[in-house]
């Protein structure tokens, strides 16, 4: 059966305070989730005061302050800090996001920040994403098309047809909605999961491409498609605001329509 | 890990994995009857409770009378087969969800498949002695 509670090596305890400097007035408390494959201890949460007059607005802010001048050792991915690499997607507030689109302000209380959910943990916030990396390249995600592209220009697509690849090509993978998904949780070995149905209907919708029906073939399976009950947690935690759950739905339309 | 092929093979790569033993090229039929049972279970739900609303307190005999007319035995046997085909696809469902190993999911499934037929039949043919 599904596994409902955390293995004795994986209860999460109370960690290390790292107080405010004194003075400080505008203080917000940030409680992070530590772990260390190397320590052989259990996770912990480290709480982190900071002081937000001293600290940019995001997120992300807090987070590298707190690796430059409190704790180097916390560990988390980041890049472009501003919403378009994917890579600080994690859990904040209770909600998976990008740390780097959330601003501090929003979250009333205490600040907790864990990795996305539901994955194998590297370190710290670091998730292991080669499950969902494999999902992505078993999906092809390329254009398949038989017939040659002409030889001195682009192939060619209508204004109606790039229309329907708007509000797919802006996913960037940060796996949010993927790992915001109870059936991505417990069935995500086989259960393609949102992020990963998203990009495969992305090709399906793609007028250029002539593998359409190959690509529907590949989907149709009970755990790969169909593991998807319309929960919606992926269209509620998709920080670029991108609907899953209608790509998955037009995916399950088409499957239908081609037996008709 | 639900499947064999996804889980006890550390070193094969997660391409392989991911991919294990291909697409069942099936699932849409299951999904798609879920769907129109529910929807066609709508009306004929609707129907059954008003028509039992209006039948509580009327004698045995007069029950009985209802449940042989024509038109009320051919709903109620469309709505007991609709029933037990929805109730076991959703049953199937969950334990698709929920069961990892593959004997249990299996064994499950046909019990439950097992148990909705068996009581499909025998609620249809409760009507079908009274109306026939």
């Amino acid at each position: 059966m599904a596994t409902f509670t955390l293995p004795r090596n994986s209860t999460i305890q109370q960690g290390k305070t790292y107080k405010a400097e004194a003075g400080a007035k505008n203080v917000k408390a940030f409680k992070i989730y530590r772990w260390d494959p190397d320590s052989g201890e259990n996770p912990r949460t480290d709480t982190y005061e900071i002081d937000l007059d001293k600290c940019g607005p995001m997120v992300l802010d807090a987070l590298i302050k707190i690796k430059n001048e409190v704790d180097s050792t916390l560990t988390f991915r980041r890049s472009c800090r501003e919403g378009i690499c994917g890579s600080c997607a994690m859990n904040i507030d209770g909600l998976n996001t990008l740390a780097c689109l959330k601003p501090i302000e929003d979250v009333q209380g205490d600040v907790r920040i864990y990795p996305l959910p539901h994955m194998p943990v590297v370190k710290d916030l670091v998730p292991d994403l080669s499950q969902v990396y494999a999902q992505y390249r078993s999906i092809e995600p390329w254009l398949k098309a038989d017939t040659p592209a002409p030889p001195d220009e682009e192939r060619r697509q209508s204004k109606e047809e790039r229309a329907k690849l708007d509000g797919l090509w802006e996913c960037i993978l940060c796996f949010c909605c993927s790992t915001a998904c109870p059936s991505y949780w417990w069935n995500g070995d086989r259960y393609l999961g949102p992020a990963v149905l998203l990009q495969a209907y992305r090709w399906i919708a793609d007028s250029r491409d002539e593998h359409t029906g190959e690509r529907l073939d590949n989907l149709e399976d009970p755990f790969r498609l169909y593991r998807c009950h319309t929960i919606m947690n992926c269209t509620r935690t998709c920080p670029k605001g991108l609907n899953p759950a209608a790509a998955i739905g037009k995916i399950k339309q088409m499957l239908v329509e081609r037996q008709s | 890990m639900a499947n064999d092929h996804a889980a006890n093979t550390m070193l094969r790569s997660p391409l392989g994995r991911v991919r294990g033993l291909g697409s069942a090229k099936g699932g849409t039929h299951h999904w798609w009857l879920q769907r129109l049972t529910s929807i066609a279970l709508l009306p004929l739900t609707i129907w059954f409770a008003f028509s039992a609303a209006l039948l509580a307190g009327a004698s045995y005999e007069d029950t009985v009378a209802w449940i042989g007319r024509p038109w009320n035995a051919v709903l109620l046997l469309a709505t007991i087969a609709l029933v037990f085909h929805h109730i076991a696809s959703g049953i199937q469902v969950i334990v698709e969800d929920y069961a990892n190993q593959e004997w249990t999911k299996m064994s499950s499934i046909l019990a439950v498949k097992a148990i909705c037929a068996l009581l499909a039949i025998a609620s249809a043919l409760a009507v079908l002695r009274i109306a026939v």
